[in-house]
Order: C-alpha cells, then structure tokens, then sequence
C-alpha cells in the first residue's frame, strides 16, 4: 500500500486495543497483541501520550485512552495553562518592543484575550484578560483565521469599526492569504483610530496553532508612515512565538 | 565588541533552571529540569543531590546553546537555591551521603519538641532570630548525627561536610571550594545574626562539629570560578531563592516588599541594617550582604504549602492534569460553597508556627463539587497570604499599600484578584517572573561589575500587570473569619492536648 505511514497504523492499532478491551492494558499485552517490538510499541506509547491521547496510570504503568480524545473538537490547550507557559515570553517581547503584549486563542468565533501584559511604561492600564477581539479586525485575531483549518465562514459583511477595517470576505481572505505566506499578521487602525497590531502563531504538537501572540500600541511606534510595520518589531514578536512554540513542544528542530 | 551575558541557576525544590538575562535584566533563554521527589515514609521528603548536580551539568551548555552565546560570553553566573534543605557529603570521593532532606520534612518534629525544652534553647533562638522549628537545617543536621553515629567522628575530622543548595553547587562547580552565603547560613539556626559567624554556643547546643561546616561569605561577591557546567566562568552571587527574589524585585530599600508563589511562599520585607525581631510569629534573616557592605536584614512571612496544594490536587487527587487547569476549574462555580482548605502538610509555619497541625477540608456538604475544592485551593493561598501581611503590619507599625509578587502562580488571575481582594490592596507583578532568577543574575552581575550599581537595577523594574481589590467589606471580614476558624480544626492535630 503506498503513501501509508507504518506507525500512523501502529498508533491507531493501539488506539482501538485499548478503546476495546479492559481499557488498562501493559506495555508488554500492547506489544504482544500487536505483534511489536517492545521498543517500538514503547516509542508510539510515548508519542501518543505526549499529544494526550493515551495515558499511563502511575501506579500500575498500565495504558489507557487519554482525557484529549472525547475533547478532539475543542481547543486542547487550556487556555491558562497557555497563559502560564508563554509568561516567560511575553515578558521579555513586552520589554524589547516597548509595547503591550497579548495573547488570544480562538473562542466562539472570536478572539478571547487569555494572557496581557501591560506596556512597560509604569503608566496606569487595566488588564484585558477575559476580553473578546473580532477576528477580522486585531492582528492576534487575523492569525488565528488565517491558520484555522475549517469554521463558520465570515459574514458576508464584516463589522466596521474604522475606515480602515476589512469589510468584504474576498478582502479578507486575501488578507489571510498575506498572514499565511509572511507567517505574521498587521492591524494598522483597523479597529481603533490611532492603534495598531502585530501577531504571529502560536503552535503546539504536530504544528498545531493553539493561539497568538502580538503587540500593540500606538500606531506610529508600530508602523512608518506607510502602514509598514518595523521590521524588529515584527522579529521580536516572531522570535517570541518560537520561543513559546517550542516550550509547547511544537517541532523540535 | 561580543555582547556579554549573566546566568543565574535557581535549584528549586521542584525543578532547577538555568536562565541567560542580557545587561536590560531581559529573559534571554531558559533552561528547566524537574527532579524526583522521594517520601519514603509520611512526612518525610528527600531529594538525591546527585541528582540535582547532573541536571545543573545538563541545563548549563543547553541554556547557553539556545540563547545562541558561549562561556566567553557570560560576565558571571549567580546562584539561588532552595533554603534548608540538608546535605552531607564525602570530602574525598564527594559523594552525596543518603539524600538531601528537604525543608519540607517534618522527621525532626519528636526532637524539636525535646529541643524546644532543653537548656540554652532561648539562647540559640535568640542569636538565630528563629524558631525551634523543624524547618531549619540545624536540628536536621543533629537528627542525621544521632541516627548515624558512624557519621559523627568522621564529621569531626572534616570528613563528612554539611552544605545547604547553594554550597553543594559551588563545591562542583568549583571542584572542591566548600562556602555558603549568609543568607543560606541564616536559617540554619547556627548562624549568630549579629556577628554573621557560626555561633558557637549553637554548635554545642546541636552537637555540630565545626570541621563539617562551611565558610560564611557574603551573598554578594566572587567565590571562585567554576571548572565544571560554566568552565572559565566566575561565581558572583550565591542567595536563598526568596532573598534573591527579594533582590530581583529591587526591593533594596527598607520597607519594600515581595511576595514570591511557588512550591510555598514567602513575603520578605527589607528592613535594612537593622534586624527587626517580630513579635507576630514572623522569622528575621539575612536579606543579602554586599562583599565588603553591611547586611541588610528580612523580616519573613513564611508559608509551607501554596503552589504544593495545587500539585496535590494534581498528582494525588488527580482532579486535574495541570497546575493552571485548577483556574478553569475555580472559574466553573462562583465562590467556594462554604468550603475551606487548610494545607497544614508540613504543620502550619508563620505566623503560627504549629508543627503538629496538621491539614483539613471543612464545609463539606453533598452541595461541594470539585469546582468549590479548586477555588478553596486557591483561596488557601489568598488567606496564607492574608495572615503574613496582618503579622508584617503589625511587626512594622506601617500598613502595606501594595504587594509585589512573583513566581508560577502569578499567571493564575483568578488567584492574584483573589488576593487583592482579601487583602484589600493592589497587586502588582512585575515584567520578569522568574524573579528568583533575576535576582541571583542581578547579585552576580554587580559583584563582577557587569552591572555599575543598584540604582540602574531598579530601572529594569515594570509593572507588567496589576489587580485591584473589588471584594465587599463585609464579605471579606465574614470570609476571613471562617478562614481562621478553619485553621483552629488543625490545631493539635498529631499531639492532642
Ligand atoms: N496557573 C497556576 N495556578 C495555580 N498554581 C500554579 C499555576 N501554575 C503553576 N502553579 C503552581 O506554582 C508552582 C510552580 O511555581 P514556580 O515555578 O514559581 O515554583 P518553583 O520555583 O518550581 O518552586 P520551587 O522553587 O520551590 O521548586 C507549582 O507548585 C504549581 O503547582
Ligand atoms: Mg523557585
């Protein structure tokens, strides 16, 4: 059979002995049932077990389906615990760029703001945890549409909360498009006058984005007098996405 | 020119980190490696030092890997430990001897009674500044003498060393050198306050032999140049973690405070050189000393179980797969359903200092869902919290008006506005939260002169996020009031009175 991958099919063996059965199964009945080596099957355990689809019983080391599989459809990232493992980065994207630092993930078909961290300034701010972004008009919620594989498609007409905002679908998904091919998005007064935006993915295993992470401020820090954002900031927000990308153990390279 | 760099190690009790921080005290790279936890009996919690040494060997050229720099590069490396935790090793073959018993061990709690009694325990209370206590290293020390007499001659002759975290690392790091820091040393119970040398009088009272201790240096200076993990790289700095955290806050005035959220936590208040005894159940201690400056002394709030009640709701309940999921859990009911949770694992340290309490739930009903159990998880903390800053207050004559915090639970919102409400003040985290670490960065780096002074330090310092408190008054009096009844229920709890 060409174009299969061999231990996609081991993996998804294993996923069915265990749904079926006693649901607890060692590592040596898995092997054995399946015909493994120990060692592989151990290897496939471990890697199922990293994206939560199994899970091993401390006391007994037996297996068992993991606590992610009824949740495939939602997020599989809990939202704090995506503020608590990206703290260290946001932190010092706040401090090289100047700005305030935030974090969204995808709730509802908009962008909830999980994680804020104040523009390093010492003046008074609030933060926005808990705020809902539309997605068309925030740089965060640009990444999160752009890198979502399917959902409700967008109005035909878009909210309007400046001039600047995108309206139509066609413009927006081009815009999209840009955010695909740059691998960052911008929001220049889109939705507030005087405000903008940068934004890139936050990625989980296997390249999943779990969420974004951007900077605004004023839109003349942020951008020339063209709209075009600086070119250090929008590297300081990607190096920031990496970092935290790869402390949720996206692609190791 | 190369730009230059300045890592900190923090051995935590949980985890040990190595963090690479540019000259604007920026998070440039972290490295982080949990160790094991052994209890082998109930109350007992032990680490393996060895361990602990083999991660710091790993962490160090992974940390500097991903911050993309070499050796040459790093100005100074600074060193924050977990305080107390106990160590004996072989000066010839420096082998760890058993493992390290950590502060949390409560193996001591027989003897510190007989201590608490025995002649000249008022003296050494008093040249310590702390209480008999089984957090503190030197009854611990005394406790491993006793049960192992074979240990006790050969400690007299040198043989066998003592060592806290931070002089265990300096010994490998420098391959021999056998120091500690103030701060460390003052919470042994062995250290005299005043003259910042072992105290004699103590060392009898314990039977500690003098040839097993280390050197007493200050927090702040070269104690040598490392010949393992950072080859080439000079040692500037050695703190307990909460007086780094202290220091990585600025807070280097008297009157300023932090509250740090870890495995534990800890309020600090820097009182300067002056060291302040409490009245209200709090311990003094050395906050840093500079080499060559006067000491600058703590008053302390010290909570034993914060962070370590979310990891057991985690590991032994199992209720949650992670620390932060006990936040989405919390936000799933409203308040806590007349339910509280009183932590006294360990006992209950400051401002009680209770070491036969011991841990409850009240409040049951068949009303209480795992939701209402989370959110008393986290109320625990707001109300640990609540009763240090009440004894600080009242130690200091003055009113805190803010709470500078750090450390992993800062990222829980729901905790830090639950605390801003209990305590009636805004909370306020700063832009670094591996403050431990910064703070031990910022000590290394001063005393190589990577950093001028500490006024540039509290440049760096920014307010990354602030809670403030909108809790009803009348709430919070009611709330508070059954909190501390529900800390009455653990009150002689393994000793009955
Ligand atoms: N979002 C959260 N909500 C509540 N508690 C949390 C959250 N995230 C982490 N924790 C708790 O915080 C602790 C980790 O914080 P931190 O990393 O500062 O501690 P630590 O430095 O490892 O402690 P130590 O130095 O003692 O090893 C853990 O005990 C964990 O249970
Ligand atoms: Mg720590």
């Amino acid at each position: 059979m060409p174009g299969t991958v061999q231990s996609i099919e081991r993996a998804a063996a294993i996923l069915r002995l265990l749904a079926g059965g006693s649901g607890h199964l060692a590592l040596g009945d898995i092997a054995r049932s399946l015909d493994l080596a120990k060692g592989t099957t151990h290897g496939i355990l471990r890697t199922l077990q990293h994206v939560g689809f199994v899970e091993q019983d401390r006391v007994s080391g037996h297996y068992q389906l993991g606590p992610a599989l009824p949740h495939l459809g939602s997020g599989y990232l809990d939202v704090n615990e995506l503020r608590s493992r990206s703290i260290n980065w946001a932190d010092p994207l706040a401090a090289r760029s100047g700005e305030a630092v935030r974090i969204g993930a995808l709730r509802d078909g908009q962008a909830l703001i999980v994680h804020h961290v104040f523009r390093p300034d010492d003046t008074f701010q609030t933060l926005d945890v808990g705020t809902m972004l539309p997605l068309h008009a925030t740089a965060i919620g640009k990444v999160l549409l752009a890198y979502r594989a399917a959902g409700p498609e967008p109005a035909e007409e878009l909210d309007r909360f400046t001039r600047r905002t995108i309206r139509t679908r066609r413009a927006l998904a081009a815009e999209l498009q840009h955010v695909r091919d740059n691998g960052w998005s911008l929001e220049a007064e889109e939705m507030t006058p005087g405000n903008a935006s940068v934004a890139a993915p936050i990625r989980g295993y296997g390249g999943l984005v779990v969420g974004a992470i951007g900077i605004n401020g004023l839109v003349e820090r942020i951008c020339d007098s063209h709209y075009r954002p600086h070119q250090h900031l929008v590297a300081y927000v990607r190096d920031a996405a990496r970092a935290i990308s790869r402390e949720l153990g996206a692609a190791r390279r | 020119m190369t730009e230059r760099y300045v890592v900190a190690i923090d051995q935590g009790t949980t985890s040990t980190r190595c963090i690479v921080f540019d000259r604007r005290g920026r998070l440039v790279s972290l490295a982080q490696q949990e160790h094991k936890q052994y209890y082998p009996r109930p109350g007992w919690v032990e680490h393996d030092a060895a361990e602990i040494w083999r991660n710091v060997e790993r962490l160090a050229p992974e940390a500097l890997r991903n911050a993309g720099i070499t050796e040459e590069q790093v100005a100074a490396v600074g060193i924050a430990n977990q305080r107390e935790t106990t160590l004996l090793w072989d000066r010839d073959t420096g082998a760890p001897i058993g493992h390290a018993i950590v502060w949390q061990d409560t193996r001591t709690d027989d003897l510190v009674e007989l201590l608490k009694e025995a002649d000249g325990a008022p003296e050494v209370e008093h040249d310590s500044a702390l209480p008999m206590a089984t957090y503190f290293s030197g009854p611990r020390m005394k406790w491993l003498l006793d049960n192992h007499p074979e240990l006790r001659q050969r400690a007299e002759r040198g043989e066998i060393l003592f060592g806290t975290m931070e002089t265990w690392l300096i010994w490998k790091l420098t391959g021999g050198l056998h120091v500690t820091d103030v701060t460390n040393a003052s919470r042994t119970m062995l250290l005299d306050v005043h003259s910042l040398d072992w105290s004699p009088s103590a060392l009898a009272f314990f039977g500690i032999p003098r040839a097993m201790l280390p050197e007493v240096r200050p927090s702040i200076g070269v104690f040598g140049t490392a010949v393992a993990a950072f080859p080439g790289v000079r040692i500037g700095a050695a703190l307990g973690d909460q007086q780094a955290a202290l220091f990585g806050q600025t807070c280097f005035f008297p009157g300023e405070a932090k509250c740090t959220y870890g495995t534990g936590s800890f309020l600090l208040l820097n009182t300067g050189d002056e060291l302040v005894r409490s009245t209200h159940g709090l311990l003094s201690t050395v906050a840093y000393q500079i080499a060559g400056g006067p000491v600058a002394y703590a008053l302390e709030g010290s909570i034993a179980i914060t962070g370590s009640l979310v990891q057991w709701f985690r590991d032994q309940l199992e209720l949650i797969a992670t620390a932060p999921e006990i936040e989405t859990l919390a936000r799933t009911v409203a308040d806590n359903g007349g339910c509280y949770i009183v932590p006294a694992f360990s006992g209950l340290y400051a401002p009680y200092w209770r070491s036969e309490a011991r841990g409850v739930i009240v409040g049951l009903t068949s009303y209480i869902t795992k939701g209402h159990l989370a959110r008393a998880v986290l109320e625990a903390t707001a109300w640990q919290t609540r009763e240090v800053v009440d004894a600080m207050n009242a130690d200091s004559g003055l009113d805190l008006t803010t709470l500078r915090v750090d450390g992993g639970m800062t990222a829980d919102n729901l905790l830090m506005q639950f605390i801003a409400d209990v305590l009636d003040v805004p909370v306020v985290r700063p832009l670094a939260a591996e403050t431990v670490s910064l703070g031990a960065a910022y000590a290394a780096g001063l005393a190589v002169g990577y950093w001028p002074d500490l006024e540039g330090l509290r440049q760096n310092w920014h307010r990354a996020a602030q809670w403030l408190p909108t809790m009803d008054p009348e709430i919070r009096t009611a709330e508070y009031h059954n909190w501390r009844r529900a800390v009455e229920r653990t009150f002689d709890w393994t000793r009955p009175s």
